[in-house]
């Protein structure tokens, strides 16, 4: 039985009473307690730095040649936090509601609400590391707006918030490593969970320089190993971004949660040819001042400066006029898809539609400047020329990228954007605690499955990725080594760190002996396609079997014909991948039945199926109002167990953005 | 925007281990377009080694967004190629004309070994962080966010200068291999705001012993990392060390760091 572990009493006073509560080690026991934590991206940072500041052992370990360049760094738009800085109503509670609807009401309460009330600290925290929020000109912390909210709580550093996170979260970890708290080894890749007596004690890791397998032993392991969007092949994911970890872990009996539920960004640059190895996102932020559109006429062979302001279909204001622009990511998503499959889109491809600044920077930032310069009855080039210094402040490296990947203007032309893969909402099913299943092992940040339901809200991962790190595992994480401080270091010589090894030792021989024709690439291509017109932003019963089946074969394809060069013990960045990519086909196959099983739409999950008349997503409460938890069986075959959800203090209904 | 297909010879530098001399191999790549980027068109050349049973070419890349720092291709001398304020990722194919030969080589510097092909060892970066590049300030005993306003010139700037990527290119420009670009952002980082204020002594003296220690070599002025610094970090940062650190010496009371 699924074991959430949600402290009872009143939701707001959850936490505070469990860590009233919870079992604490003192502190010369702490240095007595290893913790492996493998990811050191906002999540993993966090709770290095953290655990070893409390004075835990802590390894840690990232696949990348440093922490500090870990996916989380690409974080563009901002960190939500119920600070309620500009008086606008915001409220702990107001973060927590708007997160369980933005997720269609398929996240757990007790989680959401603890989100929210740690939010605030998390901005002092990063404050106080240095981290360089814009600010105002009176010299306080400013805010942007986000999708799926009405407030403005969304704190940022120009379009590089990931970046200035994750280097304070480094340079904390960074400082732990010098005094001798946290030992970190990068370039290596964790490619087993070792197991004693149903207990997560270690890993098994691969020096990703020379080759070698290494055995490490940890009284706790924690995953923080980020997100599996490249499933898909394309997503605005890093390149190296992954499954591995999570998935061997779900082979070793960690339940893998909501593996379907995947976002699907609106704002993303468009696919331009075969050669795209990946899609780079612009941030939903730019929704703040950018309108979206596309012609009213089919086909418009006009360029987009030249079609008249009513001869414009502004499609999300029109079909959301409460929200706007600022509807939530997958409404505006599948709002996207929609004009483009009915032959509205644009450009070559016709799969794209325009993000507009030129009515904001005109009539919002142009016209504010001149009235601040008291330059009266202003003429367009004025305010053009004044509004453009304005977006540069704020989105300026945003419109320099688009710029260097398109060869277009933004400040001129309207940016094209189309929908792309960006977030995984499912992951290693965890417990209140952030524990899996498996006793002893932990997933935080985007690799578990547990805060944003079917949709995430912008704004909400860097929030809890450094939630989970900074102030939740270093409690939680407690109440179970409380326990353990009796259990000795266990050397890795033992049978288990043997076995494990000689288990990765044989894959990766397996995967070296095969020497076939075709390239780790080429396979990846070919699932990231199935996964894209099969389970992407629309999917159906016919679809997903088919799905199935197709990646089914794909997976005896790869294991009869990759070719992978080179050796074992060198550096060898085509073995690395090939693992990767085989534990993607795995997944894949298993978010297809996620999809398939869950005969309803709900956020960025979309079952043709189940729609309202006018084409909304239609939840199905009474049936599927649970966490689907997916136990490893053997190949092509998992258990499905159901966490039921509980809400006591809000009441699901259909979500309306209108 | 016009599209173009080109054909290309590459001259690439082959290494297979940081153990053995390395060398230039030349390969011709055809029909790359012009939308590609520089990495896409590698992408390119490794798919087609691979088939000929060769050994793909090394290079280190993750976000191709031109922020994780990780790509570092010296390309027809100069590192990152020929865009200015651009990383090697965000290098595009429309850079280049048909015909065209372009040399690539890895970081060349002392503290940087490279591993294999155009990969090299950049860990000295960490421990110089290590050595003082953050505030001292546990989780959890912080003050509200706002209880210190800060000018905002004054966090435009500290912003400017964090935005650093880390990725070693100032160093690979430099004709001494110094590190002092990236030393001086991070101490201007920290330095400007308030909450590094307690540190900046010691941070300053810490961070270019560190650097001296990993085999950097010392700043002439020549500006050539400004030059090629894909985040455009200004050396006026260097002016800014270079008097936190002779402040700092000028004081007495140091107390080492740890
Ligand atoms: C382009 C982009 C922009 C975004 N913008 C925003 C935003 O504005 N606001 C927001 O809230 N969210 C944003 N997100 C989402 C957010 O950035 C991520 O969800 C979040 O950063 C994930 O953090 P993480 O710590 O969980 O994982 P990651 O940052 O992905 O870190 C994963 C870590 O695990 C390591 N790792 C993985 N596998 C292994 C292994 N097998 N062995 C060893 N190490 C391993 C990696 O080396 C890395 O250190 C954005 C995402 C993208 C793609
Ligand atoms: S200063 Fe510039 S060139 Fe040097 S590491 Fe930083 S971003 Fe790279
Ligand atoms: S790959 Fe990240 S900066 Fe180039």
């Amino acid at each position: 039985m699924l074991d959430s572990k949600i402290p009872a009493g009143k939701l707001e006073e959850k936490w505070v009473d469990y860590k009233g509560h919870c079992k604490l080690v003192n502190p010369a026991n702490k240095r007595k307690l290893e913790v492996i934590v493998v990811g050191t991206g906002l999540a993993g940072a966090s709770a290095a730095a953290s655990l070893g500041e409390l004075g835990y052992q802590v390894k840690a370990f990232c696949f990348q040649d440093s922490p500090r360049r870990a996916h989380s760094i690409a974080a563009q738009g901002g960190i939500n936090a119920a600070k309620n800085y500009q008086n606008d109503g915001d409220s702990v509670f107001r973060l927590f509601y708007d997160t369980i609807k933005g997720g269609d009401y398929r996240a757990r309460e007790a989680n959401v609400h603890r989100l929210a009330e740690v939010s605030v600290n998390i901005i002092d925290q990063c404050v106080a590391q240095g981290v360089p929020f814009a600010r105002e000109y009176g010299g306080l912390l400013n805010n942007r707006s986000f999708g799926g909210t009405q407030v403005k709580r969304t704190f940022y550093a120009a379009g590089q918030t990931g970046q200035q996170l994750l280097i304070g979260a480094y340079q904390a970890l960074e400082r732990q490593v010098a005094i001798g708290n946290v030992k970190m080894y990068s370039r290596h890749e964790m490619l087993e969970i070792v197991k004693i007596d149903g207990k997560a004690r270690g890993i098994i890791a691969r020096n990703l320089v020379t080759g070698e397998l290494e055995r490490y032993f940890g009284h706790a392991v924690l995953l923080c190993t980020g997100g599996y969007g490249n499933v898909f092949y394309l997503s605005t994911n890093a390149m190296g971004s992954n499954v591995t970890a999570a998935w061997k872990a779900h082979r070793q009996g960690a339940y893998f949660s909501n593996p379907c539920f995947t976002q699907i960004h609106p704002t993303c640059i468009p696919v331009t040819g075969d050669h795209q190895s990946k899609l780079t996102l612009m941030s939903e932020s730019l929704r703040n001042d950018g309108r979206i559109w596309v012609p009213k006429q089919k086909d418009d062979p006009r360029k987009a400066n030249d079609i008249p302001e009513d001869e414009r279909d502004y499609y999300l204001e029109r079909r959301y006029p409460a929200f706007g622009n600022l509807v939530p990511r997958d409404v505006a998503s599948r709002a996207a898809k929609e004009r483009c499959d009915a032959g509205y889109g644009v450009g070559t491809t016709k799969q794209a539609v325009y993000l507009d600044f030129r009515f904001n920077l005109i009539n919002k930032y142009g016209r504010t400047e001149a009235n601040k310069l008291g330059i009266e009855n202003p003429d367009e080039a004025t305010l053009v020329r004044l509004g453009k210094e304005v977006v540069k402040e704020e989105y300026g490296n945003l419109f320099d990228m688009y710029e260097k990947i398109t060869g277009e203007n933004p400040y001129e032309v309207p940016m094209r954007i189309y929908p792309a893969v960006h977030y995984t909402m499912g992951g290693l099913w965890v417990d209140y605690e952030l524990m899996t299943n498996v006793k002893g092992l932990y997933a935080l940040g985007e690799a578990n499955f547990s805060d944003h339901g079917a949709n995430r809200l912008g704004a909400s991962a860097l929030m809890q990725g450094l939630a989970d790190g900074y102030f939740v595992i270093p409690y939680t994480i407690g109440n179970y080594l409380a326990d353990e401080i009796a259990t000795k270091a266990i050397p890795t010589t033992h049978e288990a760190f043997e076995a494990s090894e000689k288990e990765v030792a044989g894959r990766l021989e397996r995967l070296m002996s095969i020497k076939g024709k075709q390239s780790v690439e080429s396979f990846h291509k070919r699932l990231g396609k199935i996964m894209w017109e099969k389970c992407g932003m629309a999917r159906n019963a016919k679809g997903l079997t088919e799905a199935i089946a197709e990646i089914q074969q794909l997976k005896k394809e790869f294991w009869s014909d990759v070719r992978i060069p080179g050796t074992i013990n060198e550096m060898n960045p085509e073995l690395d991948k090939a693992g990767r990519v085989a534990d993607f086909i795995e997944l894949g196959e298993l978010m297809c039945l996620d999809a398939l099983e869950r005969n309803e739409s709900c956020g960025g999950h979309f079952r043709e199926e189940s729609q309202t008349p006018d084409g909304e997503a239609e939840r199905k409460d009474d049936e599927f109002m649970y966490v689907a938890a997916w136990e490893f069986k053997g190949e092509s075959n998992w258990q499905l167990h159901k966490e039921e959800l509980k809400y006591e203090v809000i009441k699901p209904s259909q979500r309306n953005y209108k | 925007m016009e599209h173009y297909t080109m054909n290309l010879t590459l001259k690439v530098w082959r290494q297979a281990n940081k153990n053995v001399v390395g060398r230039f191999e030349t390969y011709s790549v055809t029909d790359i377009s012009s939308e590609m980027s520089f990495l896409e068109m590698f992408d390119v050349l490794n798919e087609r080694l691979i088939q000929e049973g060769k050994e793909p070419i090394a290079f280190d890349h993750d976000c191709r967004e031109g922020i994780c720092g990780m790509c570092s291709m010296y390309i027809d001398g100069r590192p990152h190629g020929p865009w200015h304020g651009t990383t090697t990722c965000q290098l595009h194919m429309r850079a280049f004309k048909d015909g065209d030969t372009i040399t690539v080589e890895p970081w060349r510097a002392n503290a940087f070994p490279v591993l294999k092909d155009l990969i090299v060892d950049r860990t000295a970066f960490d421990r110089i962080i290590q050595s003082g590049g953050y505030v001292s300030v546990n989780t959890g005993v912080s003050v509200d966010g706002n209880a210190i306003p800060i000018e905002k010139e004054k966090a435009d700037k500290a912003f400017a200068a964090a935005a650093c990527i880390g990725c070693g290119a100032c160093v690979a420009a430099c004709k001494n291999s110094s590190a002092l670009l990236f030393v001086s952002a991070k101490v201007s980082h920290l330095s400007l705001l308030p909450q590094g204020g307690p540190e900046r002594k010691t941070r300053a003296l810490a961070m270019v012993a560190q650097m001296d220690k990993e085999g950097f070599g010392s700043c002439t002025n020549t500006g050539a990392c400004e030059a090629v610094c894909p985040k455009e970090i200004s050396i006026t940062n260097i002016a800014r060390l270079n008097s936190e650190y002779l402040k700092a010496g000028l004081s007495a009371d140091l107390s080492p760091t740890s």
